[in-house]
């Protein structure tokens, strides 16, 4: 058993379970984008702006937020533990994904809900 | 023909080298790489390797041949050489101890870690566990490893974290015990394995599956831990 680890829920089943279970959510929002796209040739401005009003589409998207956050991180962590052997380097590339991924989740949150 | 073989003593040298041969091989023969060894051996002694049965059940000479990790005595010249040239170094990812000797000890340990061994603690019966034809089966694909760590060294995630990550030919012999109906550490060893570098750093590369020379199937097996894990956890 390798204890210590700073991974995200630093047991290797639930990372792998997320990294799965997010990598649909993101694969489903992808499909439904393209399809909407492709299903309103002409969209207008409102018609996008009710569809993020929606309390469904919010959900679905900050589900999406979400699942962007911790698939990167997962897998930056990975590549990280893979790929940088100094001590020093690998925990400021790690806090700086883990920093860039909260703003982009407080900042989607924000847009989402047009704070 | 001509082989290249990696050179390096750390007595004498400052750093490996590659040096280069020109051997005549017998006409009407397919040799195994091991016996070019052993010719070239004769010609110059301070070639260093390591072998014993010569048949592809000690596991002890796995070298990387052009590129491909396996058994010398096994593998013939023919499939091992490119463009009429044989190169020969040692299993990639472990330190090397001279030519193409490597220092097993990490594969090892995490061969150690593992425990590999039966555990049950109930009083042995009279002539032996048995086991029925069914669960004796489940065992088949695993028992036949040889610890050659032909697979281990081929493996990425084994290369940047033999620390930590078990690799193939633990792993699968890992769950050579996990399968087995007479051992009662089940739920101990999967524990044990279940955080995020001793199994989960397998990418399903699949090269451990092709270099093993045993024909086995660690990803196989490693995916059926993973299966015991998710059963364990939900
Ligand atoms: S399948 Fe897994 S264990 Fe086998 S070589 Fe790939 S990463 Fe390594
Ligand atoms: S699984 Fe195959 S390649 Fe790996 S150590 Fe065992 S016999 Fe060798
Ligand atoms: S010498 Fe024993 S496996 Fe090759």
């Amino acid at each position: 058993m390798v204890t210590q680890i700073t991974s995200f829920g630093r047991s290797g089943l639930y990372d792998w379970m997320m990294q799965r279970v997010s990598a649909i959510v993101l694969s489903l929002y992808t499909v439904f984008i393209i399809g909407y796209l492709l299903l309103n040739p002409d969209l207008t401005y409102d018609q996008w702006s009710t569809l993020f009003e929606a309390t469904w589409m919010r959900i679905f998207s900050l589900m999406v937020l979400l699942s962007i956050g911790m698939h990167s991180w997962i897998g930056l962590w990975s590549i990280s533990t893979d790929y940088l052997k100094a001590t020093g380097v690998r925990f400021f590339f790690q806090s700086l994904c883990g920093l860039v991924m909260f703003i982009y989740i407080v900042w989607g949150v924000q847009v989402l809900w047009g704070l | 023909m001509l082989v290249s073989i990696y050179r390096y003593n750390p007595e004498k040298d400052d750093a490996p080298y590659m040096q280069d041969y020109q051997i005549e091989l017998p006409a009407g023969k397919d040799l195994m790489v091991l016996d070019v060894l052993n010719l070239l051996k004769a010609k110059d002694t301070t070639i260093s390797y390591r072998r014993s049965c010569r048949e592809g059940v000690c596991g002890s000479d796995g070298m990387n041949m052009s590129g491909k990790n396996g058994l010398a005595c096994i593998t013939p010249v023919s499939e091992a050489a490119k463009n009429g040239k044989l190169v020969l170094r040692p299993l990639p990812g472990l330190p090397v101890v001279r030519d193409l000797v490597i220092d097993m000890g990490q594969f090892y340990k995490q061969y150690e870690k593992i425990r590999p061994y039966l555990i049950n603690d109930a009083p042995a019966p009279a002539i032996e566990r048995l086991q029925t034809p069914e669960e004796r089966e489940k065992l088949d694909g695993l028992y036949e490893c040889i610890l050659c760590a032909c697979c281990s060294t081929a493996c990425p995630s084994f290369w940047w974290n033999p620390d930590k990550f078990i690799g193939p030919s633990g792993l699968l012999q890992a769950y050579r015990f996990l399968a087995d109906s007479r051992d009662t550490a089940t739920q101990d060893r999967l524990g044990e394995l279940d955080d995020p570098f001793s199994v989960f750093r397998c990418h399903g590369i699949m090269n451990c599956v092709s270099v093993c020379p045993k024909g086995l199937n660690p990803t196989k097996a490693i995916g059926n831990i993973r299966t015991m894990l998710l059963q364990r956890a939900t």
